[in-house]
C-alpha cells in the first residue's frame, strides 16, 4: 500500500494547529492559570494529544491516592507520636471514612495527656505525598510565628480523616488542633496540603466549626510561609473569639490574590 | 407501622417506611457505610415488592424524621398541597410509577401534581424505576426559570461556566472565563467557587464578573459560590450580587452543619431580590446538593442517602431557585463507589428534582479516589441530555484546578449540541451569534485566534 502525501491546501483539522508560544494566541492566557484553556480543537471536541495528556494525569493521581505515608520521609526533629485510625489499609480507608475518623485502641492508649495550647497533626488523608512534602516546612514556619504557644509533640496519623484530629487533641489535652492533611489529588497537582484549624477540639465537632487553608503546594499554590502566616492570624482570631468556624471570618484586605479560606467540605478529606 | 413482603414463602419484614425505602435502594456504598442497605440482592427486591404496595398517602403519616425536631420535616408537612395531591391520593407507589410513564401523565398533569408530592413519595417511586424510566419520565417535565435569560425551555441545554482558580487570581479566572465564553458556555451562570472565604476578595471577583458582563452585554448571570452569610455581607457592602448560592441538605441537622437554616435562606433571598438585578425574571437563588451530604454530617436519621437528597429538594423549592444542581460524584467513593453508582444517582437526582418542580441541573463529575473515569461522565452527560436536564457544569478541559476533581468540559457542551440538537438559552445564543462566534450552521467557529483578538481587544 502506498501512502499519499498530506494535502497542504486543505484547512487544518486541528485548531489552533500548534501550541508553539511564538504563534499560539492563547500563550499569554495560558501563563495565567493551570486550567486547560485554549486546548486545540478537532471539530467540537479536543485534539487527541489533549485526551492522552488528561488520561496520563488521571493515572498519576490514581497512583498517588494509594501511596502510604512514610514517617522517615518527614525528617522531623524532636518527639513524634505515630497513630493509626481504625482503617487498617488504604482500600478500607477509602470506603470507610467513619473508620478514618476514629483512633485505633492502641493509638488512643499511647497518647499522653498534657496541657497544650495547640496540637499539630501530620496526616496522610488522600495524598501521603502532600503530607511528606509540604507539612514539615509549614510546621517549621508555624513554630516561628507562635512564640508563647504551648505546642504538643507532633502527631503523625496514618489513614486519617480531618475529624481524627478532634480525638487526638482531646486526648492530648490541647485547646486547639491543626490537621495538616493531604488533599485529594487533582490532575495537575497531587501533593497539595490543607490545614484545618479547630478550636476546643473534641469528638462531634461539625465541619462548620473548622477553618480551612487549602492548596498549599509548590506548583503555584500557597507557600509554606504564607500558609503559616494565615494560620497564625486565624489562631489569634479564634483565641479572641473563643471559637473557630464560620463565625471566624477572614477579613484581611484583598490586595494579595492568594487567599485560601475554603469550606471544609471542599478538599474531600473529611 | 410495619411492612412485609412474602416471596416464595419467605417473609421479609420492615419496621417502618424509612427501612423499606433504604432496602429498596439500588446498591450504593454510602448506604452500606450507614448500615441501612439491603443485606443481599433478594432482600433488596423484596423491599421493592413491599414498597410497590404501599399507598402514597402513607408517606404523609409515617415521617422518616420527626416533625417536632426537624424544620425540613415541618416545611414538607406544612406546605403539602392536598388539592394537588388529590389525583394520585388513591394510588400505591407501584401504581404511581405506572401512571408517571402512562400517556395521560403529560407535562401539565405532572406539573400540577408537584406541590402535592412530598420528597419521600418522590424518592419512593424512583426506587421502582429503571434508568430508562427515570429518563423517560423526566423528559416530560418542563421547569422554566429566568433572570437575565430563560432556562429550561424545550430543546435547550444550559451550561454553568466554572472558571475556578486555585488562588482566586482574577487574571487566572478571567483566562478560564474567556476560554469558556469563546466555546459558547456560561448561559446558566458564570459561577466561581472561591478558594477563599474572604468577603473583600469575593467582591473583587464579583466586580470582575460584572465588568466583563456589562462590557460585552452578555445576557447571563454571575455568582461567587461562597457561604450565604458572605453573600449577605457582600450585598450589604453594595457588591453586584446576581445570585445567592448555598449548599443545602435534607435534614435540619445537616443544614446546621452547613451553617444555614430556612430563616437564613429566606433572609438571603430577600436581600438578593432587593437589588432587583434580573431583566427577564426574578429567580435569584442557586442551590447545590448531593447524595451523601446528610450522612457525611452524621445527620441522616437512618435514611438512605437518596431519600435524604430528595428532602433537600423540598428545601430548594421553597425559595424559587433559578438553578439547582446535584454535584453527583464530588462526594467520593464512600458514598457513590464507581461509575455505575454515579450514573444511576445522577439520573435519580435529576428525575426527582424535576418531579419536585425544580430547575434541575447536574455537575457530572468524579474524584480521583473513585472508580470512575471520563468515559463514565460521557455516558451520564448524554443520558441527562436525553432526559432534558436544564443545565450542566463545564470547566476548562474538564479539570477543575481549584477543587481537584473532574467535571465536563466546555467542548462536551458542543458535543452534546451537535449530537442531540440541543441549544443554549435563546438570549445567550443570540449573543453568541452577535459576537460572530457561530458559523452558518450554528456551530462554534474554529477560529479562536480571531475571536480571541476581538474579545480581548483594548476597550475604546
Amino acid at each position: 500500500m502506498t501512502r499519499s502525501p498530506p494535502d497542504r491546501t486543505a484547512p487544518p483539522i486541528i485548531d489552533p494547529p500548534s501550541t508553539d508560544p511564538e504563534t499560539d494566541p492563547w500563550a499569554p492566557l495560558r501563563g495565567l492559570t493551570r486550567a486547560r484553556v485554549g486546548q486545540p480543537r478537532a471539530g467540537d471536541t479536543v485534539a487527541g494529544g489533549e485526551v492522552l495528556a488528561f488520561q496520563l494525569a488521571h493515572a498519576r493521581a490514581r497512583r498517588a491516592v494509594m501511596a502510604p505515608l512514610r514517617q522517615q520521609a518527614l525528617a522531623l526533629d524532636g518527639p513524634v507520636l505515630p497513630v493509626c485510625s481504625q482503617a487498617a489499609d488504604r482500600a478500607t480507608f477509602i470506603r470507610r471514612p467513619d473508620l478514618g475518623r476514629r483512633l485505633s485502641a492502641d493509638s488512643a492508649a499511647r497518647l499522653p495527656r498534657g496541657r497544650y495550647d495547640v496540637a499539630f497533626v501530620i496526616a496522610d488523608g488522600l495524598s501521603a505525598l502532600a503530607a511528606e512534602r509540604q507539612a514539615p516546612p509549614v510546621l517549621a514556619a508555624c513554630r516561628a510565628l507562635l512564640p508563647g504557644w504551648r505546642i504538643a509533640p507532633v502527631v503523625v496519623a496514618h489513614n486519617a480523616r480531618v475529624a481524627l484530629g478532634d480525638d487526638i487533641a482531646h486526648r492530648l489535652g490541647a485547646g486547639c488542633v491543626v490537621m495538616m492533611i493531604g488533599e485529594r489529588p487533582g490532575l495537575s497537582v497531587s501533593d497539595s496540603l490543607s490545614l484545618y484549624m479547630t478550636w476546643d477540639p473534641r469528638p462531634g465537632r461539625l465541619d462548620s466549626e473548622r477553618n480551612c487553608i487549602s492548596n498549599i503546594h509548590d506548583h503555584g499554590g500557597l507557600s509554606a510561609e504564607a500558609a503559616a502566616a494565615r494560620l497564625a492570624g486565624l489562631l489569634a482570631g479564634a483565641r479572641r473569639l473563643g471559637r473557630s468556624g464560620i463565625a471566624l471570618k477572614d477579613e484581611t484586605p484583598a490586595s494579595e490574590p492568594d487567599r485560601k479560606w475554603g469550606l471544609a467540605r471542599e478538599s474531600g478529606t473529611q | 407501622m410495619t411492612y412485609r413482603a412474602t416471596l416464595d414463602g419467605e417473609v421479609h419484614r420492615f419496621s417502618d417506611l424509612r427501612q423499606v425505602l433504604a432496602r429498596a435502594s439500588p446498591q450504593r456504598s454510602g448506604d452500606e457505610l450507614a448500615g441501612v442497605a439491603a443485606a443481599d440482592p433478594v432482600a433488596r427486591i423484596a423491599a421493592r415488592y413491599a414498597l410497590a404496595d404501599i399507598p402514597l398517602a402513607a408517606f404523609l403519616d409515617d415521617l422518616p424524621v420527626p416533625y417536632e425536631t426537624d424544620e425540613v420535616t415541618r416545611l414538607i408537612v406544612d406546605t403539602h398541597d392536598a388539592a394537588s395531591f388529590a389525583p394520585v391520593a388513591h394510588m400505591t407507589v407501584g401504581q404511581f410509577r405506572d401512571w408517571l410513564l402512562s400517556h395521560q401523565a403529560d407535562a401539565a398533569a405532572i406539573a400540577a401534581l408537584s406541590p402535592g408530592l412530598t420528597p419521600e413519595m418522590v424518592a419512593a417511586v424512583s426506587k421502582l424505576m429503571r434508568n430508562q424510566d427515570l429518563i423517560a419520565a423526566a423528559r416530560k417535565i418542563e421547569v422554566r426559570t429566568a433572570f437575565r435569560n430563560t432556562q429550561g425551555l424545550p430543546g435547550r441545554l444550559g451550561s454553568r461556566l466554572q472558571p475556578n482558580h486555585p488562588t482566586d487570581d482574577p487574571r487566572g479566572i478571567a483566562a478560564s472565563l474567556l476560554d469558556g465564553l469563546l466555546l459558547g458556555a456560561g448561559d446558566a451562570v458564570i459561577g466561581i467557587n472561591p478558594a477563599t472565604d474572604n468577603v473583600a476578595h469575593g467582591i473583587v471577583l464579583l466586580d470582575m464578573l460584572e465588568a466583563v458582563r456589562t462590557r460585552y452585554a452578555i445576557p447571563t448571570q454571575g455568582c461567587v459560590l461562597t457561604h450565604i452569610t458572605n453573600s449577605i455581607a457582600m450585598i450589604e457592602r453594595g457588591a453586584p450580587v446576581d445570585l445567592v448560592f448555598q449548599s443545602i441538605a435534607g435534614t435540619q441537622a445537616a443544614n446546621t452543619g452547613f451553617g444555614v437554616s430556612l430563616a437564613l435562606l429566606a433572609e438571603a433571598r430577600d436581600a438578593a431580590l432587593s437589588l432587583n438585578r434580573g431583566t427577564v425574571g426574578r429567580d435569584v437563588m442557586y442551590f447545590e446538593t448531593g447524595q451523601g451530604a446528610a450522612l457525611s454530617a452524621d445527620a441522616h436519621h437512618g435514611m438512605d442517602q437518596q431519600t435524604a437528597e430528595v428532602r433537600a429538594y423540598a428545601v430548594a423549592r421553597a425559595f424559587s431557585p433559578l438553578l439547582v444542581n446535584t454535584v453527583v460524584g464530588f462526594i467520593g467513593p464512600e458514598y457513590l463507589y464507581d461509575g455505575k453508582q454515579i450514573i444511576r444517582a445522577g439520573l435519580e437526582d435529576h428525575f426527582c428534582g424535576k418531579l419536585m418542580g425544580l430547575p434541575m441541573g447536574c455537575d457530572v463529575c468524579y474524584t480521583n479516589h473513585a472508580e470512575a473515569d471520563q468515559d463514565d461522565m460521557d455516558n451520564l452527560m448524554m443520558l441527562l441530555t436525553v432526559a432534558g436536564v436544564n443545565f450542566l457544569i463545564a470547566v476548562p478541559g474538564g479539570d477543575d484546578v481549584m477543587l481537584s476533581y473532574q467535571s465536563l468540559s466546555c467542548h462536551d457542551m458542543l458535543t452534546l449540541r451537535a449530537s442531540f440538537g440541543v441549544r443554549a438559552a435563546p438570549e445567550f445564543e443570540a449573543w453568541l451569534a452577535g459576537m460572530d462566534l457561530l458559523d452558518t450552521r450554528g456551530r462554534l467557529r474554529l477560529n479562536a485566534p480571531q475571536a480571541l483578538g476581538r474579545i480581548i481587544a483594548p476597550e475604546g
